[in-house]
């Protein structure tokens, strides 16, 4: 920023802070150095509209009114209880809590504001290193372009149109929603609200959505319910790992290091002339595991259970089909 | 932000910040506002013409310089900074929050405590609309892993341990010299510079088969930055081998978990994407695991491969139920 704009801006800044009277652009005009240079109304207007949106922007309470009704114009001031944070003091322990919280982001819409949050502390007289070393740095991205403007209607309060493409399913369906949070969870973004297309409670993965979600109706109509605990709503779709199952297979020896990791080896085996062992493991997700296993393909063989062995056939099996429809040669 | 964009925050934030800290040293005013020693001297000079109506020797800021220090002497009203704003008290309330409901990261006691005076100091204990779950699934991490890599990275010393690569499906031991503890999505990283590859890299706990603190300090080399994490875990590097491939619906998640280069729609909802990877047997086994969901259309010998280890796969398994 130019120095001549921000000596201006700092000495608006100084100046309506205070004063008790609204003071109009007029008198402004006069009182600040710089503004006496404008060469025409109408430049001075200019940059003054300018100077204003500035300060709104970075959140300066511009407050417009008044001081009689016989003035002929709107005056400004800022009120110092609204423009001022308030005090804060933090213990050395409470100080490096603030540092990690301000470190866990890694997000275009966080990163500038944490370290904005941090000056702003430093500032009211708070000491914290930014770099004081931590046991652990949780760290959360966001990535999602949704995200934006699904939190921008969260804190308005405004219901939200978007196009979601369900799990497996090939169309997005255009879906209405009120939206009450945005949840992170192992590294992916919810959306949680009430879903006016199924009248039900809904929590929607953001990577889903396509285009950008559009606020609808007016801003503070979507209310929150108070009892609603929005990270239990989408990590509760996720719990209760379901009962382990145990598996023998046979895998070739020297290969498949993943499946040996948590298996017990039971003895050896040739199998098709190729040295292997016997293995037993737990699986927890029956389901995952056929395609985990099929991945090492010839070097592992499922001896039981049977619905395993079948579900890792199959999926060869479609892995030869899917190749043949291609090349037109025989499966 | 730019540079020009964060003068005026920086320029209003900058007196309050030396009125509460008479004769602070300018270099170290410099780094909290995490600008060059010369540009802060910019700003106090700036400052210094700037004041209260008038703008008389009364009216206006007065700063005392010592030899290397600033003291102000005349603040022309402005002793506190700027309130918060909705983003700035979000991106802070929102993360104290996580630290506060996840026990095992940091002292949550000392983390509810700061929560409670920022809350009070921005006057917003309201819901800020974002909420950030931080457990992780620790449940598959071993035994002892954790307090191993816990004493590690807080006495500074290296560690050995035998380590299971999923990209190469291989089991390897090595000496790392730790450099911090990661969470991220859901799971625990050790990042360390590891004297095998020579490089930096992150180590996922639950891939940790054993562990040892080795007596000897960690020492990675000096000069060696720590892991940006803003485009995610895998950044796939230009000189990598890709694959293209046809995804059913049912496989899509592939490309919404890894970095895909290219992603084309198909009719029936099928989607043709390039997939860079760093191990050729990584990518077979991606493709035998998805079971015909995923059709490798380049390069041929990629297909090949997939499509014979799976008849392969199959003779074997006809062969035991045969014998």
């Amino acid at each position: 920023m130019a120095t001549v704009r921000a000596e201006r801006l700092v000495n608006l800044v100084l100046c309506l802070l205070s004063t008790r009277q609204y003071l109009p652009a007029e008198r402004l005009r006069e009182i600040i150095p710089g503004y006496a240079d404008a060469p025409s109304d109408e430049a001075f207007y200019r940059t003054f509209e300018r100077d204003k949106a500035e300060l709104r922007d970075l959140g300066i309470p511009l407050e417009t009114g008044r001081n009689s009704v016989f003035d002929p114009a709107d005056g400004y001031r800022i009120a110092r209880r609204d423009y001022e944070l308030g005090d804060i003091a933090l213990e050395s322990d409470e100080a490096a809590a603030v540092a990690l919280a301000a470190r866990l982001w890694e997000s275009p819409e966080f990163t500038a504001a944490a370290r904005g949050a941090l000056r702003k502390l430093r500032a009211a007289g708070v000491n914290v290193d930014e770099h004081a070393p931590a046991a652990i740095e949780p760290k959360v991205r966001t990535s999602e372009a949704a995200f934006a403007p699904l939190l921008a209607a969260v804190q308005a309060g405004r219901a939200v149109v978007f196009d979601y493409r369900r799990p497996g399913s090939t169309e997005a369906h255009r879906r209405t929603v009120e939206p009450w949070g945005v949840v992170a969870w192992r590294g992916r973004w919810y959306v949680v609200g009430h879903d006016r297309d199924r009248g039900a409670r809904r929590c929607f993965r953001l990577s889903r959505i396509s285009g950008k979600p559009e606020a609808i109706g007016a801003v503070g109509q979507v209310h929150r319910p108070d009892n609603v605990d929005l990270l239990q709503v989408v990590s509760g779709q996720q719990h209760g790992a379901p009962p382990s199952t145990v598996a023998r297979v046979w895998a070739a020896r020297g290969r498949a290091h993943g499946l040996r990791r948590t298996a017990t080896v039971l003895g050896d085996r040739v199998q098709g002339g190729v040295d292997g062992e016997v293995l037993e493991l737990d699986l927890h997700y029956p389901d995952s595991a056929a395609g985990w296993i099929a991945g090492y393909g010839p070097d592992v063989v499922v001896l039981e259970p049977d619905t395993l062995r079948k579900a890792v056939y199959e999926t060869h099996l479609g892995v030869v089909r899917s190749a043949g429809a291609d090349s037109g040669g025989e499966v | 932000m730019t540079g020009a964009a964060e003068r005026l925050p920086r320029l209003l934030a900058l007196i309050p910040y030396l009125v509460s800290r008479p004769g602070i040293a300018v270099a170290q005013a410099a780094e909290d506002f995490g600008v060059a020693e010369r540009q802060l001297r910019r700003d106090l000079e700036l400052l210094w013409m700037c004041g209260l109506p008038g703008y008389g020797p009364g009216d206006l800021i007065d700063l005392s310089f010592g030899s290397d220090t600033v003291t102000v002497t005349y603040d022309a009203g402005m002793r506190r900074p700027l309130r918060l704003t909705t983003s700035e008290a979000t991106s802070l309330l929102v993360a104290l929050r996580a630290l506060a409901d996840s026990p095992g990261i940091t002292d949550t006691a000392a983390v509810r405590r700061a929560l409670a005076k920022v809350e009070d100091a921005v006057g917003q204990t309201r819901s800020t609309g974002v909420v950030v779950g931080l457990a992780g699934r620790e449940h598959a991490v071993r035994p002892g892993v954790h307090d191993a890599v816990r004493e590690a990275t807080t006495h500074r010393k290296a560690v050995r341990m035998r380590y299971y690569t999923a990209s190469r499906d291989e089991v390897t031991d090595r000496t790392v010299d730790p450099m911090r503890l990661v969470l991220l999505e859901g799971h625990s990283y050790l990042e360390a510079w590891c004297r095998r590859a020579e490089g930096v890299r992150l180590f996922r706990l639950d891939r940790i088969d054993a562990i040892e603190v080795v007596d000897e300090p960690a020492a990675p080399p000096p000069d060696v930055e720590p892991t940006d994490f803003s485009a995610g875990l895998f950044r796939p590097m230009p000189d990598q081998p890709s694959a293209e491939l046809e995804l059913e619906p049912d496989a899509h998640w592939v490309a919404e978990y890894y970095p895909v280069d290219e992603f084309t729609e198909l009719p029936q909802g099928r989607v043709r994407v390039r997939m860079r990877y760093s191990d050729r047997s990584w990518m077979v086994r991606l493709v035998l695991g998805l079971g015909g969901q995923a059709r490798v259309c380049r390069p041929p010998e990629l297909a090949d491969e997939v499509r014979r280890r799976a008849l392969e796969a199959m003779t074997r398994a006809d062969n035991l139920l045969s014998t």
